[in-house]
């Protein structure tokens, strides 16, 4: 097998509040165009892992690399590299589908050639070109998923982080938002992506499984299952998570 | 006796761009000490229901009775005889967890001590945290104090909407074990949730979708329902087959599942082989037929 | 009843837990004596005044003509006894009065020197003060035109007099002003966003859906913001007392009486300001622009209302802290007795009980 493009790459990377220690020395990588599921159980540390990976959070010691930059000196170009998405803020509500997504090519520097050609590309892959101009809180919750979706990678990143992006929507919604993810894998954008559904977990290349801030285990799916021997990936996460001391 | 029974409600908002049919023409009852789900997506109209039964939202149309009382009439003593835990976790992030019981066993005139049997279970975990404020708590715990404050009057019968939504894995678990426990203490259950996989743990469920009722039995019954094959197909590349299965002429529906993708032909007896010829092209290929889960059916549903 | 004091007790520890309100709850109150202890500048026209001529001569009706012609003063022809003055002073129709010696004429013509009197209410000192420049510079004017081709000038002499406030403390219109302010705010606005905080939180559907009665909630959200009003009330008293020098000239029991009237119809506006919002922010624009704007234009605190345009001052009559106002300055400046304020008494009452009446109408006992 060709080597494989190493696109996150972190070492010993620690973060503390004070004596408390949210994550402890975790060292992993992840490759070009992998979807990493990163889970975890609620207060395991999954959140300030991944707000150091996108350079909003300095570490506390350790090193982290994400797509050629190092998180201690290059978080504005970290920043420009990444596309993010989270289940709480993704779009403004209060402006029209196309407003967002010309709001987002327009903070990541895309010039105006750009933003309008891909823009009426992208209306037209979500079948929304007849609703352009209608403000997103009139979407249905699924579309607007889609749609946050479709505006974090619009600026063609390198990695996507993706935070609780399918919460509540319908299982069909669901799986074409996990068609999108494909899609883009496919196309080369490193997906990461938190979930609480163990099923999403299954369609991951690879995942990690986070307990009391370190990284318990790492592999695809598939071997995980073999080492936990475990049938499906709610139970490993079980076997994993029970043992977390900390107050939950 | 039902414990919950709604007959023909319906509730519409209206809007500055259009009107919405939250709850549309629905009609189910729950019987004395059963455990009912309500399984469906954000805006299926759950907590809509949710709130009418609970006596705070008025129906446009329709009746509904807690206990045999009239949701319109007798809403006060409805109000003594249930324990509703809504949405978000209603606590007070600002007090400590024995602060929030106290404060919830009083306003429904009584006591921890009193009912302190039926929380033991689930407060014993939180008893090393109870001088911790809410906020400070974890999404699983917070879960199970909002549990603990909805059982501290031991109510007849408990309105769980989406109890278990952003909480992980283990929390989940351990929240549907507690409400297995309180099932045999012949507390009647009504709970909400988008998770499917939840729906196997209810005695009944139905499937809801935009303000409809999709189908109203048993897990397995619905499960049972699924009148077609259900075949797990896995291969190498999974982004390739999963567009080759949808371009397959005699494919039906083919969806990502875990590991697999679930695909459904539209012929009654499907030549297995013909779909493997036609998959030539990819490596390492399974093909299974598999048991459909609630999942399954509900997007057959969807379909329709 | 049990329910009741439980209520409370949350209330109170949601309070005393957020340090950073409980700051401003507690230290605004001071910060705003202080600063608005400087008094602003105003302007006043077509003030009623009195004149009481003991000599009626020349030269005293030259004077009045003068004094009647400009445009700042309203002569009170009516009044015409030193009681009656002093009556028109304490009920307000009166700001100021000028008293003329006997024989003015002759004293000024024989001993080329005469004696007017000027006297104000200074319960407001911006306002006494301008007024007694204006009735000294026409009194000026006069005395120079007189003194026109003579060696021998002849010189009028004002004796001043304050009213109510002999030092002249601007900070004695203060404190009935950031009184009526502070206690307005708090009460209204925190009464507000408490009560709208459980709706945000969506603690607000759990406590309906229990046996708790609404009036319950209302009352229980309301004493711990009645207390601390309170508490604010004899901060800014004792404040005004020991670092101004302020003396309550009146009934301390009747002060207290209508300052705790006040702070009811203060509550009562905050309930009724969250049956109409359903936000934090919104409860606390409308408190901020609806309340405190209002309160500090058109109470009378900040400007007089007898300069404001015609439909300003109607309008100031809706004010709440207008009439409060007036009855801390009666009771503390001016030592007033209850049978002088009743009418202000009835006022806040009725606009209480019209607040109580609206939010009971439109408090849900459903979302």
């Amino acid at each position: 097998m060709a080597e494989k493009e190493v696109v996150i790459k972190t070492n010993k990377l620690t973060k503390k509040f004070g004596d408390f220690v949210a994550v402890s020395e975790i060292t992993f990588e992840v490759f070009k165009g992998e979807i990493f599921g990163f889970l975890g159980a609620n207060g395991a540390g999954k959140t300030t892992a991944m707000k150091m990976l996108i350079g909003i959070s300095k570490p506390s010691s350790g090193t982290a690399n994400i797509a050629g930059f190092d998180v201690y000196k290059n978080t504005e170009s970290i920043k420009k590299s990444i596309g993010y998405m989270s289940q709480k803020f993704s779009l403004y509500e209060d402006l029209t589908i196309k407003e967002n997504i010309i709001l987002f090519g327009g903070i990541y520097g895309l010039n105006d050639y750009d933003i309008e050609t891909k823009c009426n590309g992208l209306l037209e892959k979500l079948n929304l070109q007849n609703d352009a101009d209608k403000l997103v809180n009139s979407l249905p919750l699924g579309w607007k998923q889609k749609l946050a979706f479709s505006t974090a990678i619009f600026h063609m990143p390198k990695i996507v982080f993706l935070d609780e992006p399918t919460g509540g929507v319908d299982p069909i919604t669901r799986r074409q938002f996990w068609d999108m993810i494909y899609e883009a894998a496919h196309n080369g954008i490193t997906v990461f992506v938190t979930t609480h559904y163990m099923e999403e977990a299954e369609y991951c290349d690879r995942v990690s499984i986070m307990v009391d801030g370190r990284i318990e285990a790492l592999d695809s799916p598939e071997n995980l299952k073999k080492q936990f021997n475990a049938a499906t990936m709610d139970d490993v996460f079980l076997m994993l998570a029970r043992k977390a001391k900390r107050g939950d | 006796m039902n414990a919950i029974e709604l007959n023909n409600i319906t509730k519409t908002y209206t809007t500055k761009n259009n009107i919405i049919n939250a709850v549309d023409d629905i009609s189910f009852s729950v019987d004395e000490g059963e455990l009912f789900g309500l399984i469906g997506p954000d805006g299926s109209g759950k907590t809509s229901i949710f709130r009418i039964l609970t006596t705070v939202l008025l129906a446009d149309k329709g009746t509904a009775t807690v206990m045999g009382l009239d949701v319109l009439k007798d809403f006060k003593a409805i109000r003594t005889i249930v324990g509703y835990m809504p949405g978000r976790f209603s606590l007070y992030q600002d007090l400590t967890v024995e602060e929030n019981l106290n404060f919830f066993a009083t306003i429904f005139n009584t006591t921890i001590q009193e009912n302190y049997d039926l929380v033991a279970d689930i407060y014993k975990q939180l008893e090393p945290f109870k001088n911790r404020r809410a906020g400070k708590l974890s999404g699983g715990m917070k879960q199970k104090l909002a549990l603990s404050c909805a059982l501290i009057h031991k109510p007849k019968v408990l309105f769980l909407d989406e109890p278990t939504t952003g909480v992980d894995p283990v929390s989940r678990k351990e929240f549907w074990e507690m409400l297995k426990r309180l099932k045999t203490q012949g507390i009647s259950i009504l709970v909400s949730t988008p998770y499917m996989d939840e729906a196997n743990l209810c005695d009944r469920i139905a499937l809801i979708q935009t303000g409809k009722i999709l189908e109203i039995d048993t897990p397995q019954n619905i499960v049972n329902r699924f009148d077609k094959n259900l075949y797990a197909v896995k291969s190498k590349s999974m982004f390739n087959l999963l567009n080759d299965l949808r371009a397959y002429s005699k494919t039906e529906s083919c969806f990502a599942f875990g590991q697999y993708h679930h695909l459904v032909l539209n012929e009654k007896y499907p030549d297995i082989n013909e779909l493997k010829s036609y998959l030539k092209n990819h490596t390492e290929i399974e093909i299974e037929l598999v048991k459909p889960g609630i999942e399954d059916r509900f997007m057959q549903l969807m379909k329709k | 009843m049990k329910q009741f004091f439980s209520f409370i007790k949350k209330e109170f520890h949601h309070i005393l837990r957020d340090k950073r309100s409980m700051l401003v709850l507690l230290g605004l109150p001071v910060v705003q004596l202080i600063i608005f202890g400087f008094a602003i500048t105003t302007e006043t026209r077509n003030c009623n005044i009195a004149i009481l001529d003991n000599s009626k001569d020349e030269a005293t009706q030259n004077l009045i003509t003068r004094i009647e012609s400009s445009s700042y003063f309203d002569i009170d022809k009516t009044l015409s006894s030193d009681n009656q003055i002093e009556k028109a002073f304490k009920t307000g129709r009166i700001k100021l009065a000028i008293i003329f010696q006997p024989n003015f004429q002759n004293e000024l013509m024989h001993n080329n020197k005469a004696q007017l009197q000027i006297v104000t209410d200074a319960s407001d000192p911006n306002q006494a003060n301008t007024l007694t420049y204006y009735v000294s510079a026409i009194v000026m004017e006069y005395q120079k035109e007189l003194n026109q081709n003579k060696n021998l000038p002849y010189t009028i002499n004002s004796e001043i007099r304050m009213l109510y406030n002999p030092q002249l403390k601007g900070e004695y219109s203060s404190v009935p002003g950031v009184m009526g302010m502070i206690l307005l705010l708090i009460s209204a606005m925190m009464t507000s966003i408490s009560i709208v905080r459980e709706k945000e939180m969506g603690t607000m559907e759990v406590l309906l859906v229990s046996p708790l009665k609404p009036w319950i909630i209302i009352v229980s959200k309301v004493i711990p913001y009645f207390i601390i009003s309170l508490i604010n009330v004899i901060t800014i008293l004792l404040i005004s007392g020991w670092v101004f020098g302020i003396p309550i000239v009146g009934s301390i029991f009747l002060l207290s009486l209508v300052t705790i009237f006040y702070i009811i119809c203060a509550l009562a506006l905050g309930i009724l300001i969250s049956t109409v919002t359903s936000s934090q922010q919104a409860a606390m624009i409308i408190s901020l622009i609806g309340l405190m704007l209002p309160v500090v234009m058109l109470s009378g605190y900040a400007f007089p209302i007898a300069n404001m345009p015609v439909i300003l001052q109607v309008i100031s009559n809706l004010i709440p802290a207008k009439w409060y106002i007036i009855m801390v300055k009666n009771i503390m400046i001016k030592g007033l007795g209850f049978l002088d304020i009743w009418k202000e008494i009835l006022i806040i009452f009725g606009m209480t009980t019209f607040f109580l009446l609206v939010s009971l109408k439109r408090f849900k006992i459903r979302l």
